[in-house]
């Protein structure tokens, strides 16, 4: 149940399977892209091992974290680029607006960044007087739209063709109807392109930074990151602490692992390595903690640091698929999604770990072998000690636990339920009972086992 | 070798006739069987919804009445799963961890205990198997389709010594059925979705039975089914196995 | 305290005990046993990136490029180069002038500093760009790969690029795309629309 009144995640699904089609097709996309990163994943020699490498790498990274931020914020400063750090969101967002006041900047085009989206930096900077334009086409989209993305890496997936043409006509004054990607692509190009030559300032997120040698890697397909960087006067970057990689040669493992978990590629088209400033410009780098310190005191969670934000166990998640990555109501969705999100707000959240069937896929997909299933379990036992689980379910438990500790109860009790079920099945058969909803209730047996081997046994003995 | 029978709360309940095939297979196949009266369940189902912290009583009656067997079979994978991975007690923790080592799901006890290599059995019908997320990713019953690495499934080494059978493939061989416990009802509407795409995955592939090593899976595509007035029945694969048709 | 002081005391309080880096050298090559270099692994590299949806020609020098340039491109609209041996056809544009300057480029022709077979990408490095916004901003992006410098995996494509002396470089592996919209590929989202390769063999 998530605290502030607005729906759970058990709510938004229900909402989303109200359209089956829709969802039909949602699942379709998702799943045709979990088979794109099965094939490729098949044929990479040594799969199973890359991911142990790179589940290794990151252990050993926050394991040695703080020395390795030292040593990256050094290089940095020798590689000219401005170092700032943010404890939590508000701080971030302070960080980007001086550095834009500074330059009397009022207006910046950014590529895609998580970690920007969970710090609401676009809002903060539009009450400031500063618009901000988001120039991957999902995250354009999603903002003309005034939606969140719905997945980390395929913004709008949840939306038809149709959908965003209409969109585009109500604010690009597109052709009413005009629903054809390409087309629709064009427009988008030829309108953001603009954007990227006259805005002055370009912030980016970072996949991955090299401790070593004090750069940071951006991975695009679109190459929005670039056109926007290397036109602007003020370059910024903001980074969580964990986006860390201890040397430069780990980046091998991590690029090949990254777009063919993602999406079945072999590589982004851009993996664009960002290390001095262009001469005339000024480049920063804001370091993020936002809750990323209090997970990393989690022993049991603290793993979920190593994610690289592919978004494969969002495509290989059934419920995810089903449900839609807007149900999760937080700016991670998904398994992983569900394992940060209690971290940063436990009551808003407190649904998430219970939003799946612990079914395992996800972990298995994981390029850093994140033991995500496990840590949903986990979670579920910590929202329970903290309080946060229904009243009606805790007191259930509690009966459920009592009868299951005694022979007795639990025999009397299964022989109740199942006279109830037989002879007054409407007292289950309801619409009380959701299990009924779309389902027959199982039917009843003459006798349970117990009762059928203590008439029995020794029969079967004699057998 | 003495080996206890362990019968899951909901299996005893409901489907006693998968507990009886269990018992009858692994007598045939020559294991002296006990079934020690008074056991209940797992724990799992409190476990699974955080209450991790009130599954002592449980734990403490499990190990009374199993701690003495060399190797506890069970048919159903979930629960020997969860048995295997939290199964604890402080008072009688080295009993605790000797059960966890012997506890088998009742596939995995026949491929690698007693290492079956033909059975008595004949069911000439067309089935497609569920692959329980518990049994698959959890006890290793079969190749994961996720993971790159060679082809294996105990369920179809075993349900391939059955007479007349015909296995069906399916699109989509290990996804979640949607039951997860307390998630069948918390979350109804993605919870019968999912059910309803492992269903049509089946009867589009012209499945007349659909088996699993999971009566819970089962027990939820049931309901489907039944609810849609389908032909097409579930049957627990001990049924199978020991059906003489 | 300090922002940067509280994240690192805090990094430092609450790092787990340290876990050893593992060994990457069981992945030279891709493989034990796989070739290092060679006809195969040119092979690979030009079959990878023509499935991409890349355009590559193999030829034997540079006069063969020119060629296909003439034959391929509108020599009528803005061509520009780093290499001095094209510079009849293109362009050779100065590194300091302002990147807005460059917005109206066809094609840019530039070399590599090698290509990585698993995955059809080239590197570049800044100074082989001239510009860094050149092979972003260009409508098409035309790369000359040596064969010679055609490696593996990323893993050897690393140890040749080192720590790096550049102050920007990048993996180019096609022409820019997105399938943001239902799934549907577009080939040319905000970088090039095309890219074609030239390998000299």
């Amino acid at each position: 149940m998530s605290g502030s009144g607005t729906k759970d995640h058990a709510a938004l699904a229900k909402e989303f399977n109200k359209d089956e089609e829709r969802v039909d097709w949602h699942d379709g996309a998702l799943w045709w892209i979990r088979q794109k990163r099965d094939r490729s994943a098949n044929q990479t020699p040594q799969w199973e091992e890359l991911r142990e490498a790179a589940s290794s790498i990151k252990n050993h990274l926050l394991s040695n974290l703080h020395g390795y931020l030292l040593q990256f914020e050094d290089n940095l400063k020798k590689n000219g680029i401005q170092v700032h750090w943010a404890e939590d969101a508000t701080e971030h967002n302070e960080i980007v607006y001086s550095i834009l006041k500074a330059k009397e900047i009022d207006q910046m085009v950014k590529s895609k960044s998580m970690l920007t989206e969970e710090c609401g930096l676009n809002e903060y900077l539009a009450e400031r007087g500063i618009d901000v334009i988001n120039s991957d086409l999902g995250e354009y989209i999603q903002q003309l739209d005034e939606e969140p993305p719905s997945h980390i890496v395929l913004p709008c997936i949840h939306k038809r063709k149709e959908e965003i043409g209409e969109i585009f006509h109500e604010h690009l004054g597109t052709e009413k109807g005009l629903s054809d990607p390409t087309l629709l692509t064009r427009v988008a190009r030829q309108h953001l392109r603009n954007v990227f030559l006259t805005r002055r300032a370009a912030l980016t997120g970072v996949n991955f930074a090299v401790a070593e040698t004090g750069e940071y890697v951006v991975c695009t397909n679109e190459g929005n990151a670039d056109m926007g960087a290397h036109l602007s006067e003020v370059q910024i970057a903001s980074m969580g602490i964990e986006k860390l990689i201890p040397e430069k040669k780990h980046l091998g493992v991590f690029l090949r692992l990254l777009a063919r978990s993602a999406i079945g590629q072999p590589i982004t088209i851009y993996s664009s390595h960002y290390k001095k400033p262009r001469k005339g410009q000024e480049m920063h780098l804001i370091l993020v903690d936002a809750g990323r310190t209090r997970q990393l005191s989690r022993v049991d969670f603290r793993d979920s640091l190593k994610c690289i934000k592919c978004g494969g166990c969002m495509n290989t998640c059934p419920v995810y698929r089903k449900s839609g990555g807007l149900s999760y109501h937080n700016t991670i969705s998904g398994p992983i999604g569900a394992i940060l999100a209690p971290n940063i707000d436990m009551k808003e959240h407190a649904d998430l770990p219970f939003a799946s069937t612990l079914c395992g896929s996800c972990s298995n997909v994981c390029p850093v072998k994140i033991p995500i299933h496990d840590q949903l379990y986990k979670w579920r036992q910590v929202i329970v000690k903290e309080g946060y689980a229904a009243n009606t379910k805790a007191l259930s438990m509690k009966a459920m636990a009592w009868t299951l500790s005694s022979p007795d109860a639990y025999k009397t009790a299964g022989r109740a339920g199942r006279w109830f079920l037989k002879h007054l099945s409407f007292t289950v058969n309801n619409k009380l009972n959701p299990w009924y909803k779309q389902r027959d209730m199982p039917e009843v047996p003459k006798e349970s086992f117990d009762e059928w081997y203590a008439k029995n046994k020794d029969k079967e003995k004699n057998d | 070798m003495t080996t206890g029978l362990f019968i899951p709360c909901y299996v005893n309940q409901f489907y006693p006739g998968a507990a009886i095939a269990t018992l009858r297979l692994l007598q045939k196949l020559g294991v002296e069987v006990t079934y020690p009266a008074g056991q209940t369940c797992c724990g799992q189902p409190m476990a699974n919804s955080g209450f991790e912290h009130l599954t002592q009583g449980c734990d403490t009656l499990f190990i009374e009445h199993f701690s003495s067997f060399d190797y506890i079979v069970c048919p159903s994978a979930s629960c020997v799963l969860h048995i295997k991975q939290h199964l604890h007690s402080h008072k009688h923790q080295e009993q605790a961890t000797l059960i966890r080592s012997r506890v088998y799901e009742l596939v995995e006890f026949l491929t690698d205990v007693l290492k079956t290599d033909k059975l008595q059995a004949r069911f000439p019908h067309k089935v497609g198997i569920h692959q329980s997320c518990h049994g698959l990713r959890g006890l290793h019953l079969g190749k994961m389709s996720e993971l790159v690495g060679p082809k294996f499934s105990k369920q179809e080494q075993l349900l391939n010594m059955v007479d007349g059978l015909e296995l069906i493939s399916i699109d989509r061989p290990d996804e979640c059925c949607g039951f997860g416990g307390t998630f069948c009802v918390a979350e109804e509407a993605v919870s019968v979705k999912m059910g309803k795409d492992r269903v049509t995955d089946h009867t589009k592939n012209g499945a007349e039975y659909i088996t699993s090593a999971d009566l819970s899976c089962l027990m939820h595509l049931e309901g489907i089914l039944n609810r849609n007035k389908s032909a097409v029945k579930v049957i627990h694969i001990a049924e199978i196995l020991n059906s003489t048709l | 305290m300090t922002s940067r002081e509280k994240i690192l005391e805090a990094v430092l309080k609450n790092q787990p005990e340290s876990t050893p880096l593992p060994d990457l050298g069981n992945f030279r090559n891709g493989g034990p046993g796989l070739p290092s270099g060679g006809e195969a692994i040119v092979q690979q590299y030009m079959d990878t990136f023509k499935g991409i949806g890349g355009l590559l020609f193999s030829v034997d020098d540079l006069a063969a490029v020119k060629l296909l340039i003439r034959e391929n491109f509108d020599l009528s609209k803005r061509l520009v180069t780093t290499l001095p041996e094209l510079g009849l056809i293109a362009e050779l544009y100065q590194p300091a002038a302002d990147p807005h300057t460059f917005k109206d480029v066809e094609l840019a022709i530039i070399k590599a500093n090698l290509a990585v077979a698993e995955n059809g990408a080239v590197w570049l490095s800044e100074d082989r760009m001239g510009q860094r916004i050149i092979p972003f901003i260009c409508q098409h992006l035309a790369v000359i790969v040596d064969a010679a410098t055609i490696v593996p995996t990323m893993h050897e494509a690393y140890e040749r690029i080192g720590t790096g002396n550049y102050g920007f470089g990048a993996f180019i592996g096609g022409p820019s795309k997105t399938a943001d919209i239902e799934q549907a590929l577009v080939m040319g989202a905000h970088g090039p629309i095309t890219m074609t390769v030239f390998i000299i063999k």
